[in-house]
């Protein structure tokens, strides 16, 4: 049971990455795999100056503010100078390992004694509930504090839900998601497409630099391999949540990426469970978006034949 | 007032696909003016319409709309002034917003767009009742993605959305070459209401001449990159389909000239 709370805590953190992703890959359109880069470097920036002795708020919204700068990296060399989004977000991706290991100073930053938002969420749950209580939950004990944690990464991530939702509804917002939806549409009703991609793209790895952070903190270390294949991970979550809620009112969608990255995070961990080498878990990830990505098509071929006959 | 002077613009220059789609053209179009532009493929109509609506940047000349030099403007930037219809029916709208989304991103062309609510209740309201005025129906599916819907539909959603704001001028890319028949006299009607409702400066390109025979009040006729007809007052009131068809016809026998004369020069003295 401890295990599966955990998973949902990480879960939780990497909805995070599963909404920048959604940002970048359905609102945009732009196929940016910066997120494997900024996922780390969010990490790198809050593991390092935490251990120089930076207080944890501050430190994870430096993380934020450093995943801004990277999306805006890629965004700038698309919109400026022309290079295709995909191979942009690579420049920017493989950059950002040598100025992680510049960050870092090293491969990994323990953050073993160090106070970070979980030690302090931990410590708030002590002070209400006291040390090592244990709650039962359904028949299962469970220790208190990890509940309190779980609680606090859910209303973290309930608060930018929210956020999103509404920002997407603003002036501003609707303008992005028309830039990615028909970008000469909006260019004809005023709206510089160029600041938008690299607003949008800028906000997408902020998020996703800032899961990097929670994560960190959360398991206590940051490693300069994290961010290996979080740009396929976001993706699954995204659409396991497109699959569940078959409907594109924006704050569903939303919510529907937030349920598939903790769905997706369970499924890992039962897998692990049941004794699944832990070595091929990148291989399976990647075979699972490729069936996500092709079955749909493949289905309506199938169905269109059948209707043939 | 749009005043174009000595426009020129080349695509691919240097190279064996080489085209000089437009070779110092002249225009200037009064406030208020009507402006159907006629013209053989590839004669450049479309792309002077895209040279004023800052799809490309000019290769020289100086376009002023209202006294303004916006020759070097960006797209986005000409569009606070300018309203659009594209000849594609998805080019105009966002096919995965709703009626009501895609008409308020029109509500504020050209307008800072800040962290206001995107759909507060006063523009919905005001949406219905401008929406009514189309007379299909869509009052009542504002929610609707505007990827659902027909291309006329959309072709008159667009209309409605370059003219929400009064425009400058108003640009019509061969707006109805894509719909059929029926449904393009619907647009066209509608066009011609909007147009004399709000007094609009309009450049429309088309194909039918039967078109630019009963609209507007001025007809430009291009041909490889030049204006080579322009009918005013009476003039274009007096115009019939058969005339423009003779211009044509004209126009293609003296290219036909410049070929067979070429050869025939080649042959005598080559």
């Amino acid at each position: 049971m401890t295990l599966l709370i955990g998973s949902i805590t990480i879960g939780l953190i990497l909805a995070l990455l599963a909404l920048g992703i959604f940002i970048s890959f359905r609102i945009f359109d732009f196929p940016d795999i910066t997120a494997e880069g900024s996922f780390t470097f969010g990490a790198a920036i809050t593991a390092s100056q935490i251990v120089a002795g930076m207080s944890p708020v501050l430190a994870t919204l430096l993380a934020f503010v450093g995943g801004l700068l990277a999306g805006s990296a890629t965004g700038l060399i698309h919109t400026r100078f022309k290079i295709n989004p995909l191979l942009s977000g690579i420049l920017v991706m493989t950059a950002l390992y040598s100025v992680n290991l510049h960050v870092m100073g090293k491969s990994n930053v323990p953050l073993l004694s160090q106070s970070t938002l979980f030690t302090w969420f931990e410590q708030f749950s002590v002070s209400v509930s006291g040390k090592d209580t244990v709650v039962n939950l359904i028949g299962w004990s469970v220790p208190a504090k990890d509940l309190w944690t779980l609680l606090f990464c859910f209303l973290i991530i309930l608060a930018f839900s929210l956020l999103l939702l509404w920002f997407f509804r603003t002036n501003i917002g609707t303008a992005m998601r028309a830039t990615g939806d028909n970008d000469q549409m909006i260019r004809a009703l005023g709206v510089n497409t160029k600041m938008m991609i690299i607003f949008g793209v800028a906000l997408s790895n902020g998020m996703i630099a800032l899961a990097g952070s929670l994560l960190a903190q959360f398991q206590g270390f940051a490693d300069v391999q994290m961010g290996i294949g979080m740009m396929v991970w976001g993706l699954a979550s995204v659409i396991i949540g497109e699959a569940l809620i078959s409907d594109n009112s924006l704050g569903l969608v939303i919510a529907g990426a937030v349920i598939g990255a903790v769905l997706f995070r369970l499924l890992v961990a039962i897998a692990l469970r049941w004794g699944m080498n832990p070595n091929d878990l990148k291989l399976i990830t990647a075979g699972f978006v490729f069936l996500a990505l092709v079955l749909p098509g493949f289905m309506k071929q199938t169905k269109k034949i059948k209707l043939f006959r | 007032m749009l005043e174009i002077s000595n426009l020129y613009k080349t695509f691919n220059a240097g190279t064996i696909n080489e085209v000089m789609s437009l070779q110092d053209v002249n225009l200037s179009i009064e406030d208020g003016s009507f402006v159907c532009v006629l013209g053989t493929n590839g004669s450049g109509k479309s792309t002077l319409l895209n040279a004023v609506a800052g799809t490309f940047i000019s290769d020289s000349g100086t376009i002023l709309l209202n006294g303004k030099n916006i020759t070097r403007w960006p797209e986005h930037k000409r569009a606070c002034q300018i309203g659009r219809v594209f000849q594609n029916p998805f080019s105009g709208t966002a096919p995965a917003m709703s009626i009501a989304e895609n008409l308020s991103l029109a509500a504020k062309r050209g307008k800072k767009r800040g962290l206001g609510w995107g759909l507060p209740v006063s523009v919905v309201r005001d949406l219905k009742s401008r929406v009514k005025v189309l007379n299909m129906g869509l009052e009542d599916r504002l929610d609707t993605p505007i990827g659902k819907l027909s291309g006329g539909q959309r072709q008159a959603l667009t209309l409605l959305m370059a003219s929400w704001l009064k425009p400058d001028l108003l640009l019509l890319d061969e707006h109805t070459a894509a719909l059929d028949p029926k449904t393009a006299s619907k647009v066209i009607e509608l066009t011609e209401r909007i147009v004399t409702d709000g007094k609009l400066t309009t450049l429309m390109v088309t194909h039918s001449m039967q078109q630019a025979v009963n609209l507007g009040d001025r007809v430009i006729m291009m041909h490889q990159g030049k204006i080579k007809y322009d009918f005013k007052g009476d003039e274009k009131r007096r115009l019939k389909v058969t005339d423009l068809l003779a211009l044509f016809d004209e126009l293609r026998r003296k290219d036909q000239i410049d070929n067979g004369v070429a050869e025939l020069l080649i042959s005598n003295y080559v």
